[in-house]
């Protein structure tokens, strides 16, 4: 296959960055896209470039780090995978590819495409936990019965990666879905009860302050996730959240 | 250590606030529609009904409260918009959005009803205050505003029927999108009955954008 790839180049955080175009030839329908990126990235440092920065790590749809937006869309064209599970049978010969990073004030480019997601890890810190007795006389999770609904329900929700697609494709880059993931995984569980109160209220407010968008309900997120997190747990935030709010003290 | 700094400070404070004024401003339609339906009927109906709604106390009051829904939904917008303008200030090269026009399109289609609104308020509701307005006579032969001639000679100008029209079809789409979103933004989505909400919300905008097309078209073949 032959290509032309327009790739963002962005040499850290002050420069203003811009569109590179690239052409590939040769490449195999079979290869990952990640391969592909490896390949020009071989061909860059041989002719003694700045090889594009991109992250990835397990290769295999479960750590959520590689992020590009490929020709208009987080993890590209297909549907349910992640940018490390694209092949590139799913282009066709002569394509031209647009490859760049996640654009959201809150997830600013380090360097190429690669974005700083930490403002995940916080709004993480700000609730996404339970307390559990670590003293030695811990209880095995499975001694408690749950209802089969709210097991499946707590597991779905629980398959979020954290890659930030929905945050990516948003055009209010609102951080609703990944937050709801969270805050209803957890919501689903008894184990989850202890914070759930606070959960919701600590979350929410921790994304609003790390300058995440507002939700306006388009669902982009959920047709772009890469696990099919659905609006469901949105739903299920936004009444945690008033609920929570009204009975609050503070 | 919650840190709830007020529930309307918060982003989704504000998103509740939308969608009740949203709904509240939605049950205003249906009832400025039905009111309007007397222009079928008569003239003489017509500004006996307009003589009620100008000067029944309760109808008084459900106006300032319309104008307040409205202050409300309006600044809301605002602000929500302009904090979402600030979140993604760089755009792609290349983007597809796959979600519906409609739902990403809420500030311009209610930006547009919002002039609408003014244009509306200015030709009507301040003619009918302020201007000087002909006077006809009631079902008991008193002496009365005559509304519906204002109502007529408005819509007797092409261009401001067919404003009228294009707002009213922007206000479909505002309300598909919008009806069902109130649900979803207060947490009210179940399995069994968002479908039955989503497809009473395109019923609702379809509704509400025939119904009120129908009055221009109405002056527009009783004046052939
Ligand atoms: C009769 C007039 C109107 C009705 C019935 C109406 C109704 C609604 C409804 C039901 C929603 C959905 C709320 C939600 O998603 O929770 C909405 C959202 C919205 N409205 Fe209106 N609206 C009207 C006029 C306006 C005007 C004049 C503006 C202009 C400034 C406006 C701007 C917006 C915006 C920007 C949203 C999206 C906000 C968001 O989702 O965060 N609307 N409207
Ligand atoms: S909700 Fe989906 S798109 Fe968003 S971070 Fe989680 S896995 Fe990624
Ligand atoms: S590299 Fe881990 S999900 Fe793609």
């Amino acid at each position: 296959m032959n290509l032309t790839l327009k790739v963002w180049r962005q040499n850290g955080e002050n420069d203003k960055g811009r569109i590179v175009e690239y052409k590939m030839s040769d490449i195999s329908p079979d290869m990952s896209f990640l391969e592909m990126m490896d390949v020009l990235n071989e061909q860059l440092i041989e002719k003694g470039d700045n090889p594009v920065a991109f992250d990835h790590d397990c290769r295999e749809g479960i750590c959520g780090s590689c992020s590009m937006y490929i020709n208009g869309e987080p993890h590209g064209p297909e549907n349910l995978i992640t940018t490390c599970q694209l092949h590139m049978r799913s282009f066709k010969d002569g394509d031209t590819i647009y490859i760049e990073p996640w654009r959201a004030s809150a997830f600013p480019v380090v360097k190429d495409l690669v974005v700083d997601r930490s403002a995940f890890d916080a709004i993480i810190q700000a609730g996404g936990y339970v307390s559990v007795n670590t003293s030695g006389n811990t209880q095995d999770a499975n001694a408690i019965p749950i209802n089969k609904t709210d097991a499946d329900a707590a597991f779905d929700a629980a398959t979020c990666i954290g890659c930030g697609a929905c945050v990516a494709t948003c055009k209010n880059s609102s951080a609703m879905l990944f937050t709801a993931a969270k805050v209803s995984h957890l919501a689903h569980l008894p184990q989850g009860q202890v914070e759930a109160k606070e959960r919701a209220i600590n979350m929410v407010n921790k994304m609003d302050e790390l300058g995440f968008g507002n939700c306006t309900n388009t669902g982009d997120c959920e047709i772009q996730c890469p696990k099919g997190i659905s609006l469901d747990n949105i739903a299920l935030m936004n009444r945690d959240f008033l609920g929570a709010s009204l009975k609050s003290e503070k | 250590m919650s840190t709830n700094a007020g529930l309307f400070s918060s982003s989704l404070g504000k998103k509740y606030l939308m969608a009740i004024t949203g709904l509240f401003l939605c049950s205003f339609l249906i009832i400025h529609f039905l009111g309007n339906i007397a222009l079928f009927t008569n003239p003489v109906q017509f500004n006996e009904y307009t003589r009620f709604m100008s000067s029944n106390p309760i109808i008084r009051v459900m106006e300032i409260v319309l104008v307040l829904g409205f202050l409300t939904h309006i600044i809301d917008a605002i602000i929500l918009t302009r904090a979402n303008k600030k979140a993604q200030p760089v755009k792609y090269a290349m983007n597809k959005n796959k979600s519906s026009w409609y739902s990403r399109n809420m500030g311009l289609t209610g930006t547009i009803i919002l002039v609408f609104l003014i244009l509306h308020l200015q030709s009507f509701w301040y003619e009918y205050k302020f201007g000087e307005v002909l006077m006809t006579v009631d079902s008991n032969g008193n002496e009365i505003k005559d509304m519906f001639t204002i109502v007529k000679t408005a819509f007797s100008e092409w261009w401001y029927s067919a404003i009228y029209i294009l707002a009213m079809i922007l206000l479909g789409s505002h309300l598909n999108h919008g009806f069902q979103s109130a649900f979803q933004s207060v947490g009210l989505r179940h399995k069994k009955y968002t479908p039955t909400i989503k497809m009473l919300g395109a019923g609702f905008s379809i509704s509400i954008t025939i119904g009120f097309i129908s009055f221009p078209i109405y002056f527009f073949i009783i004046q052939l």
